[in-house]
């Protein structure tokens, strides 16, 4: 079992629900953030191209946070999800700094803290993470890439897409439509 | 009565030392409750419809084990939401946590010759309003109070206004906003927009935007069915000089060059009329002055329009055949923000012509039929006939207008020679007049003629630092409110309410209105018991129940009739002078306006100016949840948009400070950060609007940015429904070395 | 023109704007742990060779500053760390892959046997230090005997600790500036460097002085060497190497870089040290200090200049 999201930037508006919706599933403190919104534009008006992604935690494959992390806290999950064992972390900042994505940070309470693809509280269960649940326009696709019945599985069949610094080699699982 | 010049009072600035509150109004908050828990059988989520916006998605309330609220999720059979809210109403949890809220009754007094707030009781507060209207009734007639209101509230106050005797109840919505789109669709099809529209948009094969930066406002319902068009292939073309989001999702971009999208509409009737690229059945059969439309644009050739609008020509005819080929499933959208240059009711008939001889209205993926159940009234006595109607403030002007004008009354109450029509009491409630009315210097010289205003609202904004008397109303998440009656392809009711009680001392809207009107002599408008009772009886008239819908939130009614679209060669009477789409307006010739529309030239910016273009940000509503945690983290001040060449030209660098300058000579009172972007026009620049608050109290909004309407000096009125052209406003930048707001900070 | 920025307000603090989740923390705790482990590969190696006799002070005297060296380090270490309460987790397991938690075990070992040597050598400082318990004396005599393993231990161990300082900003491929193996050897060699500066400062012996000068101008030509390799290397590899490399070719860190560090703390102290073995009268404290001085500031701009180079945005 391998859990990925895709992101469709063709559909993304950048309204940011994920973000918010994160940040009240999650308990996320306000002044952080667990997902943003990225966008780029290109060209010269009036030709221009816009492209809008909703980042997170790539859950990467070859994650560089968990070979770095000194005491084990940072670990691959069920699904390959990479979780953070709060109790374990000791907050030295180097799985911070091995991120190629910036994405995650220290939580107030000094444990560092990511995207969990809401694994616990809501993957296990049977739903979707909240920001894919949420997303007006339905751009987010989530699931096992193992399983092709997947809304994951089937979207990447159909489209082209692309990840985030594949020459970092971490092997990422946050896939997006291009 | 004699009237001192109010001076702005920040909020709570001189605090009584522990007021007494009265303890009914809170035990009757605890026992309801107390009900509250009995009845959902505890279930830890409670129905709502959100307050952050106007488009009122319908959700649940989800309470984590501590009883604190922590998320709001949409209900899956509101066809508002469709069971995704957007994200200022997923972040709705934040207005209500919100610790700078309105927190308790405030009166303004003088002290020491200094006037200031002075904490209150309920009783004092409504006491002392009740007897100033009273007074000022019998002086003035009860006519002169007037409601402003862009919220829930409205229902309650405005039953309280009108039992009172007054119909003189506005919001900004209209004239400062959908006027002319309903205008100019009541006179084209007899029928208005509605809201939400009732575009069909997930099934348009094609979609055309004039300035419609859908995406960047986030009409939840219509950005879903945005993306659905867009999954299913859906042709769009947006008309903007401005790259935006939706813009960047279409096939066809048209830069335009500001103020003269009528031209580009015209051409675009006239390209598909000389080459009979219209729905020639559905013309010959519903409309009416189709050859006088042929012969009016016939002038208006692609050629023509280039001159004007800089659109390739044969980018106008392309455009224009991709309208033809989707017919009709298109929608030429009419927008919703549509007060911009002062001839956008015309403009507006143009978009209604457009989609009238694509045969797109009343067809699938074009516009469709909304239905709505017919919600009984609980039984009051009828309302006191008023001796002046609030149209007569603004008498012989803006016949067509179907609603009141809000900045027509605002003028109204300047008092002047030719009119003894004034108006001497505001309420406001939910709207920050300051913001949404522009030309504030006329907003406040009509706040110093008056002789009361009770603002209603659950923050600290600028209007309330005018106000006599401020009355904290609580959150949506904590009160009940009318049912939400919704025409939409399907009939729907939503339930709103309470998850928690009122935080601090506030009230909800309803409680206010009947405590008001019980304290006016009306206590025979106010019958029921409580909310409970007064829903319950409505919702019984229909075949539900309080309690289903606290279980289920939103109840879906089939159509009463088979007509979300028009059938094949059915017979149909348009709601209008002649039974048909007016193509040629009789109602607009009647007014002694043209009946077709004419494209007139606007003005340009001047040298070293650039036109001041607005919009909205997918996270905000307006400037009402600039103070909002949640949504202030995801944006905490707007940024001033300048294309590389002008800011090249100026020197200008990104994340810099400036302020700004009108061409009436208006600097803003803060500064602004830069964003160097090419998604802008090197004539124009951008912000968001809702930002730059003048009020101390609202600690994570004060001073953020630049609040455009204060440099919204030159309004164009639209002469045919008193709408407020925004968008013939210029500015320039001034550099200075005082620092102010958030680069203070940093 | 292109653009790419963050809408959504993404202030995580200390991830955004930039990257600073490290402060002086982590490059002094580098500094004083490379020192360190330069003074004790010194003394390892002398006492390994036999030349105790020819180097009192890098064999008996220098060592008694690293436990303190250490334990500053290791607490400027435990300072930076966000969740303190759980910083024993570092030592209920070992990871291999996690150059952090090598760092913790090799300050496991290099920590005791400093603190050891000083107790071998205490009465060079104080010459009528008697220890109280008899096992004490057992203990003394126990090391003594096993002196030669020891001094193995310490040698290697130390040679860990001293590449490990660049080794774990190597390992963050996240950050292109770090991400270069240079660093390991280039870290080694400044801290054996700093090492045989601290030595000639405590030195009375002006033998071992002008040794130590001239093993110091050889670490200093073997950096400087380094130094212009890793530039070669960042020119040569990727686009994101290329902008790390351009923080010192023009971008903020040129001029602390090139005119402090590698001007004022490698060449000129190595001018400096090349006239004195010439007998030209030259204050012998200032080079050292100097070595000292851009030891201590390179770490801080390499910490620093790290965090500001990245593969996004």
């Amino acid at each position: 079992m391998r859990y990925a999201m895709a992101v469709d930037t063709k559909k993304c508006v950048g309204c940011s629900d994920c973000v918010v919706a994160c940040q009240t599933e999650n308990n996320v403190p306000i002044g952080y953030c667990r997902d943003w919104i990225v966008e780029v534009t290109d060209g010269t008006y009036p030709q221009l191209e816009i492209e809008i992604r909703s980042e997170r935690c790539n859950h990467c494959e070859n994650a560089p946070c968990v070979r770095c992390c000194p005491t084990g806290a940072s670990h691959y999950s069920d699904g390959g999800t990479v979780l953070v064992k709060k109790y374990h972390c000791i907050g030295c900042g180097a799985c911070i700094a091995s991120c190629p994505y910036d994405a995650r940070f220290p939580h107030p309470d000094g444990y560092v803290d990511k995207c969990t693809f809401c694994l616990d509280n809501r993957v296990k269960k049977g739903m979707d993470p909240a920001c894919v649940s949420v997303c007006p326009t339905k751009c987010m696709y989530f699931g096992d890439l193992d399983d092709p019945r997947s809304p994951v599985s089937q979207i990447l069949k159909k489209r082209k897409y692309k990840t985030l610094i594949p020459e970092a080699g971490t092997k990422p699982h946050l896939y997006f439509l291009i | 009565m004699k009237t001192t010049r109010r001076q702005f009072i920040k909020v709570s600035s001189l605090y009584a030392g522990g007021v007494a509150m009265a303890g009914t109004g809170l035990k009757a908050a605890s026992g309801l409750l107390n009900n509250l828990g009995g009845s959902t059988g505890g279930l830890s989520r409670t129905p709502t419809y959100c307050e952050i916006c106007f488009w009122q998605c319908a959700g649940w309330v989800y309470k984590d084990d501590n009883g604190r609220i922590q998320k709001i999720i949409g209900n899956d059979d509101d066809p508002h939401c469709n069971g995704r809210l957007c994200p200022r109403g997923t972040g709705g949890v934040g207005m209500y946590h919100d610790e700078d809220r309105l927190k308790t009754p405030l009166i303004r007094r003088t002290v020491d010759g200094k006037q200031v707030f002075e904490e209150a009781t309920w009783e004092e507060a409504l006491d002392f309003i009740a007897e100033k209207m009273k007074t000022i009734a019998k002086e003035y007639g009860p006519e002169c109070v007037v409601l402003f209101s862009h919220g829930s509230g409205g229902a309650h106050l405005g039953h309280m206004l009108k039992a009172f005797g007054s119909q003189s109840i506005s919001a900004p919505s209209f004239a400062q906003c959908r006027g002319p789109r309903e205008v100019a669709f009541l006179t084209t099809f007899g029928d208005i927009v509605y809201s939400p529209e009732r575009t069909d948009i997930r099934d348009s094969r094609c979609l055309v935007f004039i300035g419609y930066h859908l995406g960047e406002n986030m009409h939840n319902g219509q950005v879903q069915e945005m993306s659905d068009a867009i999954d299913k292939g859906a042709t769009i073309i947006t008309v903007d000089p401005r790259f935006s989001v939706a813009a960047s999702k279409s096939k066809y971009w048209l830069p335009i060059k500001p103020a003269t999208d009528l031209a580009l509409l015209l051409s675009w009737i006239h390209v598909l009329i000389e080459n009979g690229w219209y729905d020639k059945e559905y013309v010959e059969k519903y409309t009416f002055g189709f050859e006088q439309l042929r012969e009016h644009v016939r002038q208006y050739t692609p050629e023509w329009a280039y001159g004007i609008t800089t659109i390739d020509p044969n980018v106008i005819r392309r455009t224009a055949k991709e309208m033809y080929d989707a017919s009709p499933a298109v929608i030429v959208h009419p927008g919703r923000h549509t007060t911009w240059y002062g001839d956008d009711t015309q403009r507006l008939r143009a978009v209604a012509i457009l989609n009238a001889i694509l045969g797109s209205w009343g067809r699938r993926g074009g516009f469709y039929f909304p239905e709505r159940v017919q919600f009984p009234e609980y039984p009051t006595p009828p309302y006191p006939v008023p001796k002046r109607l609030p149209a007569e403030a603004y008498a012989g002007k803006y016949n067509l207008a179907n609603e009141v004008v809000s900045n027509g009354i605002c003028d109204a109450t300047i008092p002047s020679v030719d009119s003894d029509c004034n108006f001497k009491v505001w309420l406001v409630n939910g709207t920050n007049l300051m913001l949404a009315l522009p030309d504030q210097r006329k907003t406040l010289e009509a706040i110093q003629a008056l002789e009361l205003l009770v603002v209603i609202d659950t923050m600290p904004v600028e209007i309330t630092g005018y106000a006599d008397v401020v009355l904290p109303e609580c959150t949506f998440l904590e009160r009940y409110d009318m049912i939400r009656v919704s025409r939409h392809r399907e009939p729907t009711l939503a339930l709103r309410m309470p998850a928690t009680e009122p935080k601090y001392h506030s009230k909800p809207g309803d409680w206010i209105a009947r405590e008001l009107g019980i304290r006016l002599g009306l206590e025979a408008y106010f019958p029921w018991k409580d909310m409970e009772e007064h829903l319950d009886w409505q919702l019984k008239q229909v075949g539900s129940s309080l309690e289903e819908m606290k279980r289920i939130g939103v109840k879906k009614f089939p159509r009463q009739y088979d007509d979300l679209y028009l059938h094949e060669g059915e017979d149909f009477f348009f709601n209008t002078n002649t039974g048909k789409i007016e193509l040629y307006s009789t109602d607009m010739e009647e007014e002694g306006f043209p009946p077709l529309p004419v494209y007139t030239e606007h003005e340009q910016p001047p040298e070293g100016f650039y036109r001041l273009n607005y919009g909205r940000a997918p996270m905000h509503t307006f400037g009402r949840t600039a103070n909002n945690p949640n949504l202030t983290d995801l944006m905490d001040e707007n940024t001033l948009w300048v294309n590389p060449k002008v800011a090249n030209l100026w020197g200008l660098e990104n994340d810099q400070y400036i302020k700004l300058r009108n061409q009436d000579g208006i600097v803003s009172t803060f500064s602004i950060k830069v964003r160097i972007t090419e998604r802008i026009r090197w004539d124009s620049v951008y912000m968001v609007h809702g930002f730059g608050h003048d009020n101390k109290k609202l600690s994570r909004a004060h001073g953020r940015g630049i609040n455009d309407t204060e440099l919204i000096t030159n309004v164009k009125t639209d002469p045919v429904m008193g709408g407020t052209g925004m968008r013939s406003n210029f500015v320039t930048f001034v550099f200075e070395n005082k620092t102010v707001g958030k680069e203070a900070e940093a | 023109m292109r653009e790419e920025i963050i809408t959504s307000g993404r202030m995580n603090p200390m991830i955004d704007p930039q990257l600073h989740i490290w402060h002086w923390h982590i490059p002094l705790y580098l500094f004083l742990g490379g020192l360190a482990a330069g003074i004790l590969f010194f003394a390892a190696l002398y006492t390994i060779l036999g030349k105790e006799k020819e180097n009192p002070t890098a064999v008996k005297i220098a060592p008694f500053i690293t436990p303190i060296l250490l334990v500053v380090g290791l607490f400027a270490l435990f300072l930076d760390l966000n969740h303190q309460a759980y910083f024993w987790r570092l030592y209920t397991t070992i990871r291999l892959e996690s150059p952090m938690s090598w760092g913790a075990w090799t300050l496991m070992v290099v920590t005791p046997i400093s603190f050891i040597w000083c107790a071998l050598n205490i009465k060079e400082i104080f010459p009528r230090w008697e220890w109280k318990f008899k096992f004490l004396y057992d203990l003394d005599a126990f090391f003594r005997k096993h002196l030669i393993t020891m001094s193995w231990i310490l040698l290697i161990f130390s040679l860990i600790l001293g590449m490990y300082t660049g080794i774990l900003f190597s390992a963050f491929n996240a950050r292109p500036l770090w991400n270069t193996s240079i660093l390991g050897p280039l870290f080694l060699t400044s801290g054996l460097s700093t090492g045989a500066a601290a030595i000639i400062l405590m030195s009375k012996s002006h033998e071992e002085r002008l040794r130590f000068a001239r093993i110091d101008i050889m670490l200093i030509g073997i950096e400087m060497f380094l130094i212009v390799h890793m530039f070669m290397g960042f020119l040569a590899s990727t686009q994101v190497h290329i902008e790390a490399a351009g923080l010192f070719l023009g971008g903020p860190y040129t001029t602390p870089f090139w005119l402090f560090v590698f001007t004022l703390g490698l060449a000129f102290p190595a001018i400096l040290e090349v006239l004195e073995l010439r007998k030209f009268k030259v204050p012998y404290m200032i080079a050292p200090m100097l070595v000292l001085m851009g030891g201590l500031l390179f770490r801080f701009i390499i910490a620093y200049a790290g965090q500001a180079s990245r593969w996004l945005y």
